[in-house]
């Protein structure tokens, strides 16, 4: 079982590409304890690359070009973590995992987590309705909707498409008899 | 309330000027936290004509709350009359992306980025 949706890149970074990975075991502490390591993990990712992006200064758009890969960074990081963290099988084995690789004209995310199969189920509708979609006219709709319901779901992958011009990509797969899916952001740099 | 906060993130309301003031972090971890927040905007749009919203100083916003201030601004339009000012940062690279969707869905909203 292996089903691809959306724009998965296949991303053979060089020997010596920068990239970072974080892993997290979904069921080690409650949700609303393990919440705040989702903006401190975006944070890092986000401030980490700033090495890469030195403000210089005799160009003062090198501080702007700085500030914006940090903020799109900070937000696709802390997005997807927190979508891997409700939306993930709190009772598997598979870990929550986000990788950030630095490659010459773009950033690639990819975050993995463990899903039960109604999650599974629920997020292929969603993807579903992506792919059928204009993606600002969803975007619109959902926000719309936000008057009338608690929910939220799908606005940050929305966000990401419409605000952040990404490109998305999913893989379902297995990993030892549990299904996990993998999530792919590129965006340009 | 005049003020609600935890130790990332400040919402104030200055009733006297009219403005409630964001700042910090924001990543509340769904709709149903943010129902503080909502609740005290919500009650400004029954009490009161016009508001302003200061988020300049707000760094980072996740998408619930982007969730929460559409909340806000479809609640603010679908009160007759009812005058909404936001400002923002340029500085700031969420707000010039994320904000003009706001406008999108009151367009009588006057959204000005310092």
């Amino acid at each position: 079982m292996n089903e691809v949706f959306g724009n998965l890149e296949e991303i053979r970074p060089e020997l010596g590409t920068e990239h970072m990975s974080l892993a997290f075991k979904p069921s080690s502490v409650p949700i609303k304890q393990r919440w705040r390591n989702n903006g401190l993990s975006a944070d890092f990712l986000g401030d980490y690359l700033t090495t890469f992006f030195p403000k210089k200064n005799d160009d003062p758009a090198s501080e702007k070009k700085q500030t914006i890969v940090r903020d799109a960074a900070t937000y696709i990081a802390n997005e997807l973590l927190e979508n891997a963290m409700k939306y993930s099988n709190e009772k598997g084995n598979v870990l929550n995992s986000i990788n950030l690789t630095l490659m010459e004209d773009k950033l690639v995310f990819t975050e993995v987590n463990g899903i039960t199969e109604k999650q599974e189920t629920d997020f292929k509708e969603f993807i579903t309705e992506l792919e059928n979609n204009d993606p600002d006219e969803l975007f619109m709709k959902r926000l719309e909707e936000s008057a009338t319901t608690d929910s939220s779901s799908g606005l940050g992958y929305l966000t990401m498409l419409n605000d952040y011009q990404a490109r998305l990509g999913w893989q379902f797969d297995e990993d030892n008899g549990e299904r996990k899916v993998t999530t792919q952001v590129v965006i340009s740099i | 309330m005049n003020v609600i906060e935890d130790e990332n993130y400040k919402v104030i309301y200055l009733p006297d000027e009219g403005r409630v003031v964001f700042s910090g972090t924001l990543r509340l971890g769904g709709m149903t936290e943010y129902a503080p927040i909502v609740e005290c905007l919500q009650q400004i749009i029954s009490e009161k004509s016009s508001l302003e919203l200061n988020l300049k100083d707000l760094e980072f916003l996740n998408s619930s709350g982007i969730a929460m201030l559409s909340k806000f601004v479809i609640s603010a339009r679908n009160k007759e009359g009812f005058k909404l000012d936001i400002t923002g940062s340029s500085e700031t690279p969420w707000q010039g992306k994320s904000l003009n969707n706001l406008q999108r869905l009151m367009p009588s909203l006057t959204l000005v980025l310092e």
